[in-house]
């Protein structure tokens, strides 16, 4: 399968590399023996190094089907309601402010890469700065996503191959020489390739720094419970920012977390400073949308909204099945990174 | 506390902000931010839902529905989904999408025993349905031809209306919107060709071939395979080989939009003849294909783009090339649609059935149309009405004026949008005489 994230430790960074996991892949899936092993792909697997289906989807899966009174019909073009309203909550939290006082417009899109080029071309046409800032290194796909949207991409300081950690000093220094209002692309968590995670401390030194300097959060969440298993605790680094007042944007993806990859559920949201605000940004996401795509895939997003939506279930049963679940996805890639 | 007051903020979102040390310092970006025009077709629909009259129509909504109005799911389409479901992982599909869906939706196009398709000169790769399968082509022209313009088909007061500063944008939308905002977002400038004739309610073919000749060689053409929307205006058969080689004389470059595959005559083989006749001629094509309307995965979003190139290698690049153009997009496109596609087709009992399926829909809509026209005829309205049965698809452009469709809208309740656009799918045996009345009533005082 093609993967278009690579397991954190065992990242090829530039695009040659990522050219080169598609071909290992072709190559491991041709090569008939039976011991052999995949380390290029970005996907998860288990144990027994099989797709994982995590069972809360199947299950929801199996509600939508049996339900005969479903229809295809096409969702609006800001996707799917229910599941915009329970993604919002989900990364911001079900308290947040900011989503209570109807400041927050979400739309459905494809996946972490979709939410990201469609905020990114909001931004190239209703921002008043152009340059967007990128850690070094980051995902492969990131610079494309953001030039083809119409911004320029420019680097700041992230890893420190020496300590094979955070370059914090670096990175302070790099956003503080960033003109006034630049965009700033954060990863939430999981830091893809690398792994490497600001701490809370280090994070609200940053947020003080970008909030100085009106500097503007972009956050890329792909991993929301996947690093430590705790869905709450990887949303952290966002609720930090939503929470003192300010704007900022978060590109949501299932692909992981959800183990929901080809089906392309994803969500943009925008922190605003109103509600008027909100809903005029709305209205202007959906004039980019329409002549990508008109309106976005139904299936991934009713399997996401089936899941939150029955919240009691969701808190008692698949919220701790989730993380349970979770979990050990997660253990099982620190466990693996430990035996490396 | 003035920048309070600017921004018009409650002062109690910037209070319950607080939270921490540093207050936020940063400016509110998005006040200058418009509120973007509302999208003309699905302002219809919003308009019909909140009326509150028992005889209300809604013939402006662009899905199939059944005899009750009520939106289909195919048969065969559940059926491959109950077997889908659960059972499979839901990988990445490759960026070309699923292999086995994009395989089997080029012979769709282009025929089970194309010679194109074996010799691999056809470079495909799954898109989000017809839309995205146009967006990404208007960003492949962009990128790979990128001083060429797009032609597009218009009626002519679409384009006197262009000209004037009384242009009702909305109304032009309605029209090709599909390759107007892709192409435009994609920065592909837009040409028009004649297209429709109002005063036959038909086809203007003098004027469409003057504007073939007269476009600059080798210019790229927008063409609607079948069931043109919004007008039901197709070309015959002779008119298709005139126009065909008409763009070999001036080496031009035609983009079929099939949206509506099956869907039109009810037999897919027949409504691909364009598309065959071009092949047949030698052009080298490119070709959006939805599964939208023929298999009632609307909101799946289903389609392929194809390109014909001269040779295999040049079909390996020019795929390479469009996949390009979708990573930085969506990277990969959705695997459920794809998967339920190519279980259809897959199966000979399944595709046997969806065959079915869509010519029992396409033949509820020819008899929809046979209905309205004769309830027409039989009320003595005094103005023609051959067009209702001699266009074909989903719509039909009855030649109503905006202040016709107005009138209908408020003293009948019947909804459809101002350019006198009738979506055939919303008629029903139920409605059919009322809402034949209701245009009596309006037009015959001419």
């Amino acid at each position: 399968m093609h993967g278009d994230n690579t397991s954190p430790s065992l990242s090829p960074s530039s695009p040659a590399d990522r050219r080169l996991s598609a071909l290992v892949t072709v190559a491991y899936n041709k090569d008939p023996s039976p011991v052999k092993l995949n380390l290029g792909v970005g996907a998860y697997r288990t144990e027994e190094g099989k797709p994982l289906v995590l069972n809360v989807v199947r299950r929801a899966e199996q509600m939508l089907v049996n339900n005969s009174s479903r229809v295809k019909e096409y969702l609006p073009i800001v996707g799917l309601s229910d599941f915009n309203k329970l993604s919002a909550k989900l990364i911001l939290g079900a308290d947040s402010p900011a989503v209570q006082e109807n400041r927050v417009t979400t739309v459905q899109c494809l996946s972490g890469t979709g939410s990201l080029r469609v905020g990114a071309e909001f931004l190239a046409r209703h921002y008043h700065q152009r340059t967007i800032y990128i850690p070094q290194p980051t995902w492969g796909n990131h610079p494309k996503v953001f030039s083809l949207a119409g911004l320029s991409v420019k680097t700041y300081c992230y890893y420190d191959p020496a300590t094979r950690g955070l370059n914090f000093k670096g990175l302070l220094e790099d956003l503080g020489s960033a003109p006034s209002g630049a965009i700033v692309l954060l990863h939430a968590c999981a830091h893809n390739p690398t792994g490497v995670d600001p701490t809370l401390h280090q994070w609200e030194q940053i947020r003080q720094l970008m909030r100085s300097k009106a500097l503007l959060p972009f956050f890329d969440s792909a991993y929301q419970g996947f690093a430590s298993g705790n869905l709450d605790a990887d949303a952290q680094s966002v609720r930090m920012f939503a929470k003192d007042g300010g704007e900022c944007l978060v590109a949501q993806s299932y692909a992981k977390n959800m183990g929901l990859y080809g089906e392309r559920v994803g969500a943009l949201s925008i922190v605003c400073r109103s509600a008027d605000v909100a809903s005029r940004v709305e209205s202007q996401l959906k004039l980019v949308i329409r002549p990508m795509y008109s309106n976005p895939p139904i299936h991934g997003a009713s399997i996401v909204a089936t899941i939150l939506k029955d919240s009691i279930q969701f808190l008692q049963i698949y919220v701790p099945r989730m993380t349970i679940e979770l979990k050990a996805m997660a253990d099982r890639i620190i466990s693996m990174r430990q035996q490396l | 506390m003035a920048q309070l007051l600017r921004s018009g903020c409650s002062g109690r979102v910037l209070a319950s902000g607080a939270v921490g040390a540093a207050r936020s310092m940063s400016t509110a970006w998005w006040r200058h931010v418009e509120p973007a025009p509302k999208d003309p077709i699905l302002g219809v629909t919003e308009a019909f839902l909140a009326d509150p009259s028992p005889d209300k129509v809604n013939v402006g909504v662009g899905a199939y529905r059944d005899d009750n109005g009520k939106p289909v799911v195919l048969e065969c389409v559940r059926q491959a989904e109950r077997r889908i479901a659960g059972n499979l992982n839901m990988e990445y599909l490759p960026m070309g999408g699923s292999v086995n869906m994009v395989e089997e939706t080029l012979k769709l196009a282009y025929g089970e025993n194309s010679d194109l398709l074996k010799d691999k000169r056809v470079a495909a790769v799954q898109a989000l349905s017809g839309t995205g399968a146009c967006r990404l082509f208007a960003d492949f022209q962009k990128r790979f031809s990128p001083d060429s313009q797009i032609y597009i088909p218009v009626p002519t007061w679409a384009k006197v209306a262009l000209k004037s500063s009384l242009c009702n944008l909305s109304m032009v939308y309605c029209l090709i919107f599909t390759v107007i905002i892709t192409s435009g977002d994609a920065h592909v400038p837009q040409r028009t060709f004649h297209y429709y004739h109002p005063q036959s309610r038909g086809l203007d073919f003098a004027s469409m071939m003057d504007d073939i000749k007269n476009a600059p060689n080798g210019s790229f053409f927008l063409l609607h395979a079948c069931a043109h929307n919004p007008t039901g205006v197709d070309p015959s058969e002779e008119q298709w080989r005139e126009i065909s080689q008409q763009f070999k004389v001036k080496g031009h470059f035609a983009f079929f939009d099939m949206a509506y595959q099956g869907f039109a005559s009810g037999d897919p083989e027949r409504d691909a003849k364009s598309i065959r006749i071009f092949l047949e001629d030698g052009h080298l094509i490119g070709c959006a294909q939805s599964y939208a309307k023929n298999m009632g995965l609307y909101g799946q979003r289903v389609g392929c783009l194809s390109v014909v190139c001269e040779d295999e290698k040049q079909a390996v690049a020019v795929k390479s090339q469009l996949q390009q153009l979708a990573r930085p997009m969506y990277s990969n496109p959705p695997v459920h649609g794809a998967l339920i596609v190519s279980t259809i087709l897959g199966d000979p009992d399944l595709k046997k059935l969806w065959l079915k399926e869509v010519k029992g829909m396409a033949d509820r809509i020819i008899g929809m149309r046979t209905a309205l026209r004769e309830n027409l005829e039989k009320l003595g309205s005094p103005l023609p009405w051959e067009h209702v049965t001699k266009q074909i698809g989903m719509f039909c452009y009855s030649g109503m004026t905006p202040e016709q469709v107005d009138r209908l809208t408020k003293e009948y309740h019947i909804y459809m949008t101002r350019n006198g656009r009738i979506s055939m799918a919303g008629v029903t045996t139920g409605n059919v005489g009322y809402l034949a009345n209701a245009i009596h009533e309006v037009t015959k005082s001419g």
